[in-house]
């Protein structure tokens, strides 16, 4: 197997792969605040979160290109104190894809804590539990499917994701080029079989998680009430 | 002792009514909140545990402020060190019975403790077993077990036997009054049920829309409902009490408390709790204008 193709396939699961912890992290307590608040301010938040459902790729990317482009305000700024440059590079890519996979991350958690019966948290404060530990040993636990649909739906978004990486990271072997790309590089370059290579592993792939997932949270289910 | 002096807008469907209480409850007594759905009940047990907040007022339990809307003290459910036996019992599903009470430990280590309460509430063949596959009244037990963990001051009980069968009914009622007993704990529990009332609770709040409407023991509170004109019902015997040469027999029939005079060859055969036919040969009809 050509060593380009390698490299570009490892690349891509290693973006999708560091987005998706990074999401987890943002998306527990975000969900968890969501599902919770009362705010007026929460219909703002969660339009801001599902943004990218709904936003072209483009559209993002080209605010995302002008903001971290080092000729600008921030992305000066981040490559002044930093020295962190975000356009046409890795790190870039990262930002860009927690960004856009974002509501990916957070709506399957948020619906996962506002589905737990809320007597389960009083009934752990009432016992004397902080929050924290209530959400660590009470609900997490309890909603675990929620959790990977959120890691997996996540992971998979990520590794599909072409038209923000397209502005955003460029082209890059080995740093920005990652699979979806590759097909579009391919595909101009009248290179079919290389393109259906990239394709067919991305649809082989895509199809393996999502199976893998419909028959675990099947499973969860069933054990749940045998 | 507990005293509650608080106000607490209600939001029912005729519209928001005030929870207005203010009383006092002294330790050691097992109070029912006896009253329909919607009348402020179970706001109240959830004030007490710290999972509402009262509009304005005070709460003080063995002069420990636990809330007070001026100096804008109210001390977090964490805090107030309360056992609460929710109606849907909230066990949780991620933990086997053992897991759930040895989570309610307040000292990890504590592990005899948890031994002690499976034993005395006779679930220890269900340690290991998760909520889901225990029955309603296991699930009741497995409650009321974890809310004894922290050696609370005061256990709250809303409706904890409102969806089980009568005869299991019975045979907790009989457990919490023994846990009463042996834990001396002041104990308030929601109910709709008179027999239950008589049978555990020794002060009754009837609470009607939000006001504490009457105030008493259950004989008290009820005495004014019990003249019954019928020649023949069904009822259940809620209390045999000795009373001279006689005994007097308290029945209920249709909600309705029914007081009878009965000779010791009548009682000899009966238990609190039995299913009875009341009838009378040579009846004096009572006329009350109503």
């Amino acid at each position: 197997m050509d060593e380009s193709f390698i490299q570009t396939m490892l690349l891509t699961f290693k973006l999708a792969g560091v987005t998706t912890v990074i999401l987890l992290c943002i998306g527990i307590p975000l969900g968890y605040f969501l599902s919770q608040t009362k705010s007026k301010l929460k219909p703002i938040a969660e339009t801001i979160v599902s943004m990218p459902l709904v936003l072209p790729p483009s559209v993002l990317g080209f605010y995302l290109l002008l903001a971290f482009s080092p000729k600008n305000g921030f992305g000066a700024w981040l490559d002044e104190i930093f020295s962190l440059r975000l356009v046409f590079s890795f790190e870039g890519l990262v930002v860009a894809s927690v960004i856009f996979s974002l509501p990916f991350m957070v709506h399957p958690i948020q619906s996962g804590f506002s589905s737990l019966n809320k007597s389960l948290s009083e009934a752990s404060y009432v016992l004397g539990k902080s929050k924290l530990r209530t959400i660590y040993s009470v609900l997490l636990p309890n909603m675990k499917p929620s959790i990977l649909t959120g890691i997996v739906i996540t992971f998979a978004h990520t590794v599909g994701e072409f038209g923000v990486v397209l502005m955003i990271g460029g082209n890059k072997a080995g740093e920005t080029k990652v699979a979806s790309i590759a097909i579009y590089d391919e595909v101009e370059a009248l290179n079919y079989s290389l393109a259906n290579q990239y394709a067919f592993s991305l649809f082989a792939i895509s199809f393996a998680i999502l199976l893998f997932v419909y028959a675990l949270n099947k499973s969860m289910v069933r054990s749940k009430f045998q | 002792m507990i005293q509650i002096d608080i106000i607490k807008p209600l939001h029912t469907s005729d519209g928001t009514i005030d929870l207005i209480v203010n009383k006092e409850i002294q330790n050691g007594d097992f109070l029912t909140l006896f009253g329909k759905s919607g009348s402020g009940k179970t706001t109240l047990l959830r004030i007490l545990a710290g999972l509402e907040t009262p509009k304005s007022g005070k709460i003080i339990v063995d002069d420990v402020v636990w809330f007070d809307s001026e100096k804008k003290i109210n001390l977090p459910p964490q805090k107030r060190e309360v056992g609460l036996v929710f109606q849907d019992y909230a066990l949780f599903p991620n933990m086997s019975v053992r897991k759930n009470l040895e989570f309610a430990l307040k000292d990890k280590k504590d592990t005899n403790k948890v031994d002690e309460i499976l034993e005395i509430m006779e679930i220890e063949n269900l340690s290991q077993m998760k909520p889901e596959h225990l029955s309603g009244g296991q699930k009741q037990r497995v409650a009321v077990a974890r809310s004894l963990m922290s050696s609370p001051k005061m256990l709250l009980l809303d409706e904890p036997l409102s969806a089980l069968d009568s005869a299991m009914r019975l045979k907790l009622q009989d457990e919490l009054h023994s846990i009463h007993q042996r834990f001396n704990i002041t104990s308030i529990l929601v109910s709709h049920d008179i027999s239950e009332v008589f049978r555990l609770s020794n002060r009754v709040f009837k609470i009607s829309l939000g006001q504490i409407t009457d105030d008493g023991n259950p004989s008290e509170v009820f005495a004014n409902q019990n003249i019954s004109g019928k020649f023949k019902v069904v009822g259940e015997v809620l209390s045999i009490v000795k009373s001279d040469i006689l005994y007097i027999v308290e029945v209920l029939a249709h909600n309705e408390i029914i007081k009878v005079t009965a000779v010791k060859s009548d009682i000899e055969a009966l238990n609190i709790g039995d299913k009875i036919l009341l009838s009378s040969k040579a009846f004096n009809p009572i006329l009350t204008k109503i």
